[in-house]
């Protein structure tokens, strides 16, 4: 058995890692995933750049901003596949909550144009929102679906770093007036009756990377046999956990003590997509609220890093052009091509595609023909074209 | 920069923040400043203004950091970065030892050093006293549960004390359990069965 150390952080999405090791993948591929977790994002990083860790799970904008030489160590980190696709919610304080529903805002939870315009009508002077890292999904969709509907940082809107497990706390001081973060904490602070979920971050970009399976480019390098090895049992517990059939069952492992130490219902949440959004109890269904396979979910798209990078460069007035040369390097899906093909995982034609152009499952070219990708679409409907960058 | 440095700890336990200070106190002539409650804690640390700012690395609001490190001058250089990007071993033994260190760019390693090593020398100590206190109470509580095992099987089997103890403990053997594990299920079973 090979030895490697992960790094997981306590959330839902963990679930391919600690599926790998719990449901046997990763002993299959002779793997013995000894899985740590992490109490921040940054501690991770620093973990895999000095070596304790062999692979974690990260944020899909980190590698990113690495390649483009912000935050943290100077050193190539790569995302050697997708661990998950979306997966996160927005939730403001209940009396925000009250003042949208006194506006009509409507019950459907998808219709990220019409809750975000209530949202910036009743956010006031300034909105404060946590997120849990700088550079995350959750700070991406953040900027976009407010930015496009005039609400920007930093006149009207300040967004704070607020650690996952205390952003209900942060909604309790009232430090933050809304909270964008991955589940369950978000259902965590609808228990807790310190906020309400309004969407979920699907709604703002149907098909959003959320969690990569990171290593630095020396460990891939270093190491090839290993990461082939990780890299299937991680792709074989994600196509594991796209079956709701086996929910119940990842909610009760994800629950104990050593992962993230929570009842299984809350997790159950997530990963069937039914949020409870109120102290009520009011429930709505929100479709592919998290993915881990389907629809290649875990396949690194070059052109989702290309969006990532040119939204980062954008926001900290650095050149696109360049941004978008770093980052294309480091979402692997040479890899993930190389590692997973050979077990027979789906290959699509190229590795970019137009990100936001499908807005429905749609059939497209791949090495066994039955492959179905989308919808991937903005909100606003826009289309981000990479052979522009 | 100032000649006294400006140190930030950033630590919610009392205790273990004033362990920290005293260790620093000893090493050299600092301004130090404790942060016990970290909400806000990047706008904290910008009116502070430090030149150092040690936390525990297990503290989830290290991620705070991050921010303030982007917030000044994020183009050029980081205003915070770890102990010392050249050299793996010091920043892996950093991080070994719980504690991490943002550094100000500029500031000379040898300074840095004595300030690092006394904190994280103390934390240590902090953390040892914490798992031999815990392990002493664990093993309290786990003598308490065999005794009213033994109890109850003197009671039910009409055996002295020291049989009871061996039945617990050949019971253990056979299974490959620990002798409190097959107590404590013994005394739930009979909690069930009143």
């Amino acid at each position: 058995m090979i030895p490697v150390d992960a790094g997981f952080i306590a959330l839902v999405d963990a679930a391919p890692l600690v599926m790998a090791r719990e449901m046997g993948f990763a002993e299959e591929e002779g793997v013995d995933l000894r899985l740590h977790r992490q109490a921040s994002w940054s501690m991770m990083r620093d973990r895999l750049a000095v070596g304790h860790l062999q692979a974690a799970q990260m944020l899909a904008p980190v590698p990113v901003a690495m390649s483009m030489g912000l935050g943290g160590l100077p050193m190539p980190l790569d995302a050697t596949m997708l661990l998950s696709v979306n997966g996160t919610v927005i939730g403001v304080s209940p009396r925000l909550a009250t003042r949208m529903r006194e506006r009509g805002v409507g019950n459907d939870i998808m219709a990220a144009g019409r809750i975000g315009e209530s949202l910036v009508a009743v956010a006031g002077e300034r909105l404060r929102v946590g997120v849990p890292f700088p550079f995350s999904m959750h700070a991406e969709l953040l900027y976009y679906w407010l930015g496009s509907l005039g609400l920007r940082a930093p006149e009207g809107l300040e967004v704070r770093t607020v650690p996952p497990p205390m952003m209900a706390d942060a909604m309790g001081t009232g430090e933050i007036d809304a909270f964008c973060v991955g589940e369950p904490w978000g259902s965590i602070a609808v228990e807790r009756g310190v906020a309400e979920l309004v969407l979920p971050g699907c709604a703002i970009w149907r098909f959003a990377p959320e969690k990569v399976l990171a290593m630095t480019r020396a460990m891939i390098e270093r190491d090839a046999d290993m990461t082939r090895r990780l890299m299937r049992a991680c792709w074989r517990a994600g196509r594991w956990l796209s079956d709701p059939a086996h929910h119940m069952t990842a909610a009760e492992i994800l629950g104990r003590p050593a992962y993230l130490d929570l009842s299984a219902e809350i997790i159950e949440r997530a990963l069937s997509g039914r949020l409870v959004i109120s102290r009520a109890g009011e429930e709505r269904a929100a479709p592919r609220f998290i993915e881990f396979h389907r629809g290649l979910a875990q396949f690194p798209w070059r052109s989702q890093a290309l969006w990532i990078a040119t939204r980062i460069a954008a926001r900290m007035g650095l050149d696109r052009e360049e941004a978008a040369r770093v980052a294309r390097d480091c979402f692997r899906a040479d890899l993930y091509r190389a590692n997973l093909g050979p077990i027979g995982a789906d290959m699509p034609g190229a590795s970019e595609k137009l990100e936001g152009a499908l807005s429905a499952e749609t059939p497209v070219a791949s090495s066994t023909g039955r492959l179905f990708l989308g919808p991937d679409g903005f909100f606003d409907g826009l289309i981000f074209d990479p052979a522009a960058h | 920069m100032a000649t006294r440095l400006r140190i930030a700890v950033v630590e919610r336990d009392r205790e273990r923040a004033h362990q920290v200070v005293d260790a620093l106190s000893d090493a050299g002539d600092y301004e130090i400043s404790v942060i016990g409650d970290e909400t806000g804690l990047a706008r904290k640390l910008g009116a502070l203004d430090p030149d150092l700012v040690l936390i525990d690395v297990a503290n989830p609001s290290r991620d705070m950091l991050e921010e303030l490190a982007l917030a000044s001058s994020p183009l050029d250089r980081p205003v915070a970065m770890f102990v010392d990007r050249t050299d793996d071993s010091l920043t892996a033994q950093a991080i070994e030892a719980g504690m991490s260190a943002y550094v100000v760019d500029g500031l000379h390693k040898e300074r840095i050093k004595p300030i690092v090593d006394a904190a994280m020398a103390r934390f240590a100590m902090v953390s040892r006293m914490r798992r031999e206190l815990e392990a002493t109470k664990a093993a309290l509580a786990e003598r308490k549960t065999i005794d009213r095992a033994k109890g109850l099987l003197m009671a039910a089997r009409g055996i002295g004390e020291e049989e009871a103890y061996a039945l617990l403990r050949k019971t253990a053997m056979d299974q490959g359990r620990k002798i409190g594990e097959v107590a404590a299920a013994l005394v739930t079973a009979a909690d069930l069965l009143k």
